[in-house]
């Protein structure tokens, strides 16, 4: 049953940092995000494009961030920094990078295919540095799902709520109606095409309450993971994500039963006298994996 | 100067010429193993009075003529004017231009802003000097070796041990008084000036021969409702002009760092109290008022409020966020030997559990029972911190000196669990050495060194390790976070120093050595 | 080559501003308040990217506590940009 095991880490919060700030990535690992997102686009003015991408293809290839996931958010495909942003950052190796204003599945391609020659040229396993897609246009959403599964290296489809609002010529409200159908089109591409789906950020840093409520309503839809602005947000998002006590004894019940049946080569999984289906097996050990980030091993750990 | 080790491997003087001879550090309580014994009680000076005699006087040199000093004497000040205090600038000038030479001064500690008493070291007015800390200009000259004699550095349990075993005997006290009678009775917690506790000063009132209550506010006698300093100790009142500069001494509340990094190092301190089994009713505990020491007394409200908890006592310098603390039912009482903000000023004369203490009481570890023997938790603050947690509060990554022991020893001695919270790195450099620059707290006393990356526990504090452990904290071994640090810092030289010139000695508060503070090259 | 003057980095703490010009031979000056520990060590890593472009040069740091990655990416960018656009490659 070990299969059923989630192997990708879990990547619930995604901090952003400003690519050009090195007071801040030095201290990137520390905060308890799941994955940093250093940042060469909106952050970094234009005059500083250059010395942002040396300053983070250096944090990314000399800096041990244990086990901190790091991504790189690059300058989109329309900008003349595309290209040589991922010259510079493909060979650092971070675990993928965010390709924003995805508006069709081209925008992904080219970016793969010039990531492939960037692996191939510095002796790289092909495909070993993945695609965030960001989608921030309403062409973008609607073409999700082509997005999706535009290339083998897109890991993860994510929501730019910023852009988005200016495309749709609305405005950002606390409850997030105005995203609600972005995110239910991101989330069910995403799910469809067997990826991790990324909430947007919330910008109010002096409204935690308001991002417990988006993060909540984000972990609902059934987002993968948010993204946080700073690192004051991450233990919100953290405990949007924190399994459900009765959920999780059941899912320790369900795990316990699944070991029970393979060892004694039964087929049927019986939990409470009940059969129990695939699906909810796995579901009960992404549970149990998921309850390890937060400190809990056992069911003993439970309160 | 014949140098011997200490317990510590350090090199210290075994006489300062012109001051003494000392004993090498041996161990925290060593002292208790030594035979020890008081100085005979001769009885106190007696000063017979006439009835309503006049004490008052605004002739600064009539003032000290008859206070009796002289050069060669020993003068007093104390630091609760923090960085607005004009007393010592007024009465240094003075004692300068009576043509006085060869003092030594005394003071409980020097303010940030004093950089004029350098001159004052360069023109021989002062020619010795006993403080907690020495800053800025001072503290560059001392380094540079502009002063001969090595200058004695103490915490202020240390300070109140060594005037009360006579190791420092001052002559002249001038203390300056935000709010006295024209008897002398004197309080901080009234007066333009106020300064709230008047700690450090009820010790020099005691001891001193002669003292001068140094005021711009004179009340109506007697002086209500509360008088920190009674008459009965105080020889002269001085009216000047102004005894400082409210804006510089009630500064505006400290506030709780919002910077990431020291919230997650309160973070990981606040966890190693919870895992301690230290945060339960009848507690007591002691933050500084760094930004980050206070953030864990934030975490520490919020959870006495959740779990219910109510503390026995707070100690030490006093916050707003302390008092707060106070007000709001989380602890019995705040014993208060310095006060540090505009909000604590005039809350002992609202509440009176909030209480001032002087400085013996806190801290000195030779009476009948200092309150910091009574302490539970500290959090304290580091320049420097070696792999054997020794900590270095007094001079710089330069080997400059700059800045104060305060209570920093005698807490961490004290409290059951001392915490010892600091960046891994500040401005690029590494907070863990090899070895640190000065000595200032022994590592012996230290229970956890607490950075953004986790937590470092002194191998020695086995119970508290497990606990950690059992909390599942971020437990690393201080070794390796060194390396983890250099690995991103690059491995610091160590700063060229002349090891043949002792500038300083850094005494423990029992009176024996820790360390000795060279001349920079 | 180093054709003009440039400067990488800021003032910011943390951070390092290197500046670099063009020289008959290399040269290096370091300011900053860790001048005691870290002197040495920056003068290593600015060597090492000089050496690495063969690029003569005077170069000053003024470090406000840069730590190494920092420091190597300043000097690398404050060089590329001395050298021009479309300069070697570090």
């Amino acid at each position: 049953m070990s299969g059923k095991k989630n192997t990708n880490s879990a990547c619930r919060s995604m901090l952003y940092m400003p690519g050009n700030n090195p007071g801040m990535l030095q201290h990137a690992a520390v905060f308890g995000a799941d994955s940093v997102l250093f940042d060469l686009e909106d952050a970094v003015s234009e005059r500083e494009k250059d010395a942002a991408r040396r300053l983070v293809s250096h944090f990314v290839k000399d800096v041990d961030f244990g086990k901190v996931i790091v991504t790189v958010r690059i300058n989109g495909a329309d900008t003349p920094y595309f290209e040589r942003d991922l010259k510079e950052i493909v060979p650092s190796r971070p675990a993928a990078v965010r390709v924003p204003k995805c508006h069709s599945p081209e925008d992904v391609t080219r970016a793969d295919e010039l990531m492939s020659e960037i692996e191939r040229a510095n002796n790289m396993p092909l495909g070993s540095v993945k695609i965030h897609a960001m989608l921030e246009t309403a062409h973008g959403i609607e073409h999700a799902y082509d997005i999706a599964v535009s290339s083998p290296r897109i890991e993860a489809l994510t929501l730019g709520g910023q852009d988005l609002t200016a495309d749709l010529g609305v405005q950002k409200t606390r409850g997030g109606v105005e995203f609600l159908y972005a995110r239910g089109r991101i989330v069910m591409a995403a799910k469809a095409a067997g990826l991790s789906a990324f909430d947007t950020v919330w910008t109010d840093l002096n409204d935690i309450e308001g991002l417990k409520n988006e993060a909540a309503l984000a972990v609902q839809i059934g987002f993968t993971g948010k993204a946080a602005v700073h690192p004051s947000q991450v233990d919100a998002i953290h405990e949007a994500y924190r399994p459900d006590t009765k959920e999780l004894r059941r899912a320790f019940r369900i795990v316990a039963g699944a070991e029970a049946a393979e060892r004694e080569g039964k087929g049927v999984i019986s939990v409470d006298g009940r059969m129990v289906d695939g699906p909810i097996v796995t579901r009960a050990f992404n549970l149990i994996n998921l309850a390890s980030l937060y400190g809990i091993e056992k069911e003993d750990d439970l309160t | 100067m014949k140098m011997i080790k200490n317990s510590l491997a350090r090199l210290v003087p075994e006489e300062i010429p012109g001051v003494g001879k000392f004993e090498p550090y041996v161990s925290p309580f060593a002292y208790l193993d030594r035979k020890l014994t008081s100085p005979a009680i001769k009885s106190r000076p007696i000063h017979p009075q006439a009835p309503r005699h006049d004490k008052v006087t605004s002739d600064i040199k009539r003032a000290i003529e008859r206070s009796g000093l002289e050069s060669g004497m020993t003068i007093s000040f104390h630091h609760h004017l923090r960085g607005g205090d004009a007393v010592i600038p007024l009465i240094l000038r003075a004692l300068s231009d009576m043509g006085f030479k060869n003092l030594t001064l005394a003071p409980s500690s020097l303010p940030d802003s004093h950089d004029f008493v350098a001159d004052y070291i360069r023109s021989g007015l002062v020619t010795r000097l006993f403080s907690s800390g020495a800053r800025g200009e001072v503290g560059r000259a001392i380094s540079n070796g502009e002063i001969e004699i090595p200058v004695v550095l103490r915490s202020h349990g240390g300070r109140a041990r060594a005037i009360e075993q006579g190791d420092i005997a001052i002559d002249v006290a001038f203390l300056g008084a935000p709010a006295c009678d024209k008897y002398g009775n004197m309080t901080g917690s009234a007066g333009r000036a106020a300064c709230g506790s008047l700690g450090y000063a009820q010790l020099d009132a005691r001891y001193a021969r002669h003292v001068i209550a140094v005021t711009d506010n004179i009340m109506d006698y007697p002086l209500r409702p509360r008088i920190s300093i009674p008459q009965y100790l105080v020889d002269q009142v001085l009216l000047v002009d102004s005894i400082g500069e409210a804006s510089k001494i009630a500064t505006g509340a400290v506030k709780i760092s919002r910077n990431p990094v020291d919230l997650k190092t309160a973070r990981n301190a606040f966890d190693l109290l919870k895992a301690s089994g230290l945060m339960t009713n009848g507690c007591s505990f002691q933050v500084g008022a760094g930004g980050a020491s206070l953030a864990v007394a934030a975490f520490v409200k919020d959870y006495m409020k959740e779990n219910k908890i109510k503390g026995s006592f707070g100690l030490g310098g006093m916050s707003g966020y302390m008092i707060e603390m106070l007000e709001e039912g989380y602890f019995e009482a705040m014993l208060d030997v310095q006060s540090f903000d505009k909000s604590v000023t005039d809350s002992m004369t609202r509440n009176p559990n909030h209480i001032e203490i002087d400085v013996s009481c806190y801290a000195n570890p030779f009476n009948k029972g200092c309150a910091a023997h009574n302490l539970d938790m500290v959090i304290l603050a580091a320049l420097e911190i070696d792999t054997d947690f020794n900590v270095n509060v007094q001079t710089g990554h330069d080997g400059v000196l700059r800045g104060a022991i305060g209570g920093h020893p005698d807490t961490a001695a004290g409290a059951k669990c001392a915490v010892i919270v600091a960046p891994s790195f500040r401005g690029g450099v590494p907070t863990i050495k090899e070895r640190v620059t000065t000595v200032c707290t022994p590592g012996e006393t230290i229970g956890a060194f607490v950075t953004e990356r986790g937590v470092c526990i002194n191998p020695r504090r086995e119970d508290l390790i497990r606990r950690a452990r059992d909390a599942k904290l971020p437990v690393k071994d201080i070794r390796e976070l060194k390396a983890e640090i250099e690995a991103l810092t690059g491995v610091p030289d160590k700063p060229m120093a002349d090891e043949s010139r002792v500038v300083a000695v850094v005494e423990n508060r029992d009176g024996t050595l820790l360390d000795s503070v060279y001349k920079v090259v | 080559m180093i054709i003009k003057k440039a400067q990488a980095g800021s003032l910011e703490s943390s951070d390092c501003l290197v500046t670099v010009e063009p020289a008959d031979a290399y040269s290096m000056s370091y300011s900053g308040q860790n001048e005691a520990i870290f002197k040495r060590r920056t003068e290593r890593i600015a060597l090492e990217v000089a050496e690495r472009l063969s690029a003569s040069a005077r170069v000053s740091i003024q470090d406000q506590g840069a730590i190494e990655v920092t420091l190597r990416a300043r000097i690398e960018t404050a060089f590329e940009r001395a050298m021009g656009d479309g300069g070697v490659r570090v």
